[in-house]
């Protein structure tokens, strides 16, 4: 580690300063076999929800989370992966308020992956802050109890006549005090006060959460290019690498030539890496690595690499025939997952029956640091630097693969240059592990370049969204059916199930809450053949944009105002229990404390439509649109203004966004999430396509897979948070932010040029709409 | 050996001509705020500034800024429009997961000295080479006003 400032790392040091003591590795393998995000959603033991139902729970012992230097300094581990979502600051705010510390004494250093210690650490879901914000009150709100404590000891007086206040105890009645500094010796000598003899702030005494004015904690070292990323540790004399990687997932390399390779100056070594069955799970894809003393003479390597690949099973996987084929068994009945009255008798006798096909190609992450990890292997341990979502599953990853303990590998996580569910999955901090392994002692990086990320990335699933309704009186639908196609996501961990889990179909099919009598939901076999993962927002931006196209095209056809007919659709307020529409998921959170609420769905829809001035008549080429989604336990409802050029151009004049996401605790990066989201969201829709020919992805780097730049953003995008009426506990903020946006660009489009975008991505679908 | 003028210093690296300035900055000279992101010039996380230019230092040669002074946002503090567009992104809260900035505000800092108020469509142009997966764009056009302002207020 040379000319970098690692502050980030040496957390080792804490052990040093005043609470925290002794951050090493838990002993113990801890290795849990199907260990992702969702593993045990559907376990029949399952009793539990929220962090208490994630792998290893929660913590909030401020022994582990907080530490105080005689200085006053608060050093604050942050457990969570930051990745923009703000976690590292939000988190900090909720501890620092209930300390009462003074926000400019604040520090945040980064926790390694160790769930024993900390709790869970993936960091995906959208549910960072809903699952910790009450055990970092706590955190906090025990460690201002013991300087507390601590001064009433000095003092010798009653513990009730001493107050912490902005980073001092204060003793009224004599106006002493002392402050943290001084304090946190003393305190770190007290056992942490039981959970319920802890007094937390009630809201009006927050001075930081919920409040505007807290500074992003990494906000200084970003703008001045110091923040560590996985690209950046660096270390005397380390090795760079890149990979060959079979082009068709679930190829292998046949044989290959290194001959021109090994020429190229700077090119140590050439290293086969063996694949891993079908399916691959978080194991690397296998391929060849080329290890050279800078990145630029692996790439060049690479370049002179031949190899021969055998393309397996997946090598006919072809964009165009698999949508057909999507397609085609979208228009057969398929595995039913929820059925209520009797839709087909009412279909067989309906005057209006109305039918529609959505399709969405996959989709890459693309996070603008592409996958990338540093890894030092020497006498039986593994280190590794890694920008990862989940810093327990790779350790967890890491020993098995390299057949050493759990607890001799240490995973340390730098900031992510993006994530959006791709670094959920440590493929390639094995691959640099793997690499490191034949060269003990040195520090070895694996850089993916922007071709490898589209070519091999874990995409978001591609799929054929059917819908078909029967209109009754005053054009509502008396029956709905929905059919749902898609690869599912655990075809990465097991025999491909060819059906959406309950997971993915609990992310907007089931959970559909709309008072509709007959209603059948079917989901037809598809069958995998690529990495389907994560991706910000996963299923819900398919269902969505399928049932909000549907419903604005309803309204159409019955000549009914849009708005309008969604809150009549959406029926009387009323709290629907998820488990009665068949989603036994609920995103993992408790049925009885997060209910589907249709008041707040309402609510998101009004406050979005009034701020945009829905109902204002504009000229031909402009028009507005109006989409709501209920996911992460969130409700979010947008409004576009989109202007279509004669040439089909879209310029968004304005989004509209309303988001009730409970109890807001940083609403700066509320704010900041949704306005990404929706320039995301309109990026996927506008512009968003992987595809494959002969089992290959055809994007190759940012021209042709292409996302959303300035000019394409809203020119205005206003974010409304809307708080719900009495107490309702937290919701997710990085991911519902999304699948709104898609439906309503495309609603807007159908009101500016009475053209229905049903195929994603729009492209240049709309060039010729003056003249059709 | 080829001398290279970086953030205000001469380095002699023994590279090749060839290799592109982004890896030259990161993997031989060691200033690391300079992002790889896409490797042909399409994506602007490693924007740097070539005698005050905006570039794309993963598609430039080494061998083409000998004799050139180059400037990364590791050293960008030293700038006083740099320092301007560096505080408007800190008072807007432009930053997201942060990875792509660098970039950003070298772009904008460069936009700034050639165009003291670019209204936004000029922003437009000149920052639609820099992506943000983030989708930060509204808040770089709102920071990149706050520092031609502030500018402004100054000159």
């Amino acid at each position: 580690m040379s000319t970098l400032p690692m502050d980030d790392f040496a957390v080792a040091n804490l052990s040093r300063r005043g609470f925290l003591k002794g951050l090493g590795v838990t002993a113990g393998a801890l290795v849990i076999a199907a260990n992702w995000g969702w593993r045990d959603a559907f376990a029949e033991e399952k009793k539990s929800y929220g962090a208490d139902g994630m792998p290893n729970g929660w913590r909030d012992d401020p022994k582990v989370f907080l530490s105080i230097a005689a200085d006053g300094v608060v050093t604050f581990v942050c457990s969570r992966s930051e990745m923009g979502q703000g976690v590292r600051t939000s988190l900090a705010m909720v501890v620092a308020d209930e300390l009462e510390a003074d926000w400019a004494f604040m520090r945040v250093i980064q926790a390694p992956g160790d769930e024993q210690r900390f709790g869970n650490q993936d960091t995906d879901g959208s549910r960072s802050m809903r699952h910790w914000y009450e055990p970092m009150r706590r955190c906090g709100a025990a460690a201002r109890a013991m300087l507390e404590q601590a001064a009433a000891n000095r003092w010798q007086i009653p513990v009730g006549e001493c107050q912490a206040r902005e980073h001092r105890v204060v003793h009224q009645p004599s106006g002493r005090s002392l402050g943290f500094g001084e304090l946190a010796e003393a305190a770190s000598q007290l056992d942490v006060p039981p959970r319920d003899s802890l007094k937390l702030k009630s809201p009006e005494q927050f001075r930081f959460i919920g409040k505007e004015s807290t500074r992003a904690i990494d906000g200084a070292d970003i703008v001045n290019g110091r923040a560590v990323y996985g690209l950046d540790p660096r270390f005397e004399g380390m090795l760079y690498a890149v990979v060959a990687r079979p082009p068709v997932y679930g190829g292998k390399v046949v044989r290959y030539d290194d001959s021109a390779t090994l020429k190229v100056p700077g090119v140590v070594k050439v290293i086969e890496i063996a694949g891993s069955p079908l399916p691959s799970e978080y194991q690397p894809l296998g391929g060849v690595a080329v290890v050279a003393r800078n990145t630029w003479a692996a790439i060049k390597g690479r370049e002179a690499l031949k190899v021969e690949w055998n393309d397996g099973p997946n090598a006919a996987y072809e964009s165009r025939a698999y949508r057909d084929s999507l397609s085609k068994a979208a228009h057969a009945p398929g595995k039913v997952v929820r059925d209520l009255g009797n839709v087909q008798a009412v279909f067989d006798q309906a005057s209006q029956v109305l039918e529609a096909e959505y399709y969405i190609p996959h989709l890459a992450q693309a996070p603008m640091e592409p996958p990338v990890a540093t890894a030092i292997v020497n006498d039986g341990t593994c280190e590794v630097w890694a920008p990862t979502q989940a810093p327990q599953v790779t350790r967890e990853r890491l020993a098995d693969r390299l057949g050493i303990p759990f607890d001799k590998v240490t995973v340390n996580v730098t900031l992510l240059g993006g994530g959006f569910g791709r670094k959920s999955k440590p493929d390639f901090v094995i691959e640099a592990a793997l690499l490191a392994k034949e060269f003990p002692g040195t520090h070895l990086r694996v850089q993916w370049t922007r071709e490898d990320d589209l070519h091999c990335s874990y995409f978001h699933t591609v799929s054929v969204e059917y819908l078909r309704a029967a209109l009754g009186k005053e054009g509502r639908p008396e029956a709905w059916l929905h059919r749902s196609v898609a690869p599912s996501i655990s075809a990465l961990f097991g025999p491909d199930p060819k059906h959406e889990s309950p997971i993915e179909l609990g992310m907007g099919v089931l959970n559909l809450p709309f008072a509709i009598p007959n209603l059948r939901l079917e989901n037809p076999e598809a069958a995998a053949h690529t990495r389907v993962g994560w991706f910000r927002s996963v299923s819900n931006i398919p269902h969505a944009f399928a049932i909000q196209s549907f419903i604005a095209e309803l309204a159409a056809s019955a000549g009914v105002d849009h708005k309008a007919y969604l809150l009549q659709l959406l029926g009387p307020d009323r709290k629907i229990d998820p488990r009665s529409l068949g989603d036994e998921w609920n995103h993992g959170e408790s049925p009885e404390l997060y209910p589907i609420d249709t008041a707040r769905l309402r609510g998101v829809i009004e406050k979005a439509t009034q701020e945009a001035g829905w109902g204002k008549k504009q000229e031909k080429g402009r028009g507005l649109g109006l989409a709501v989604h209920y996911s992460f336990v969130t409700y979010v409802a947008a409004v576009l203004d989109v202007e279509v050029k004669d040439d089909g151009a879209l310029l968004v004049h304005r989004a509209t966004i309303a988001v009730d996401c409970g109890p807001q605790i940083n609403p700066e990066r509320i704010r900041s999430q949704m306005e990404g989201a929706c320039v995301m969201g309109i990026g996927n829709a506008a512009l968003g396509e992987i595809s494959f020919a002969n089992g290959r992805v055809q994007q190759d780097n940012l021209h042709m897979f292409e996302v959303a730049r300035m000019p394409l953003a809203p020119k205005d995008i206003a974010v409304h948070l809307v708080r719900p009426a009495g107490e309702v506990p937290l919701g997710g903020v990085g991911e519902p932010g999304v699948p709104p946006i898609a439906p309503a660009l495309c609603n807007a489009i159908f009101n500016a040029t009475g053209k229905r975008i049903r195929d994603l991505p729009i492209r240049a679908q709309l060039k010729d709409w003056r003249s059709a | 050996m080829i001398t290279l003028n970086l953030n205000g210093k001469d380095h002699e690296l023994d590279v090749p001509d060839d290799m592109p300035l982004l890896w030259a900055i990161r993997d031989v000279v060691g200033y690391s705020g300079t992002k790889f992101g896409c490797g042909m010039g399409l994506c602007g996380a490693c924007t740097i500034h070539i005698d005050g230019q905006a570039m794309r230092s993963c598609i430039t040669p080494v061998g083409q800024a000998v004799g050139k002074a180059v400037t990364t946002i590791d050293a960008l503090h030293g700038d006083p429009v740099g320092q301007a567009v560096q505080q408007a992104w800190l008072d807007v809260g432009v930053a997201q997961c942060g990875y792509c900035q660098g970039g950003q505000i070298m772009s904008a800092t460069a936009l700034l000295k050639g165009n003291r108020n670019p209204d936004d469509a000029q922003i437009e142009a000149a920052m639609a080479g820099n992506i943000c997966r983030c989708g930060t764009y509204n808040r770089i056009k709102s920071a990149i006003h706050s520092a031609a302002g502030k500018l402004e207020a100054k000159a």
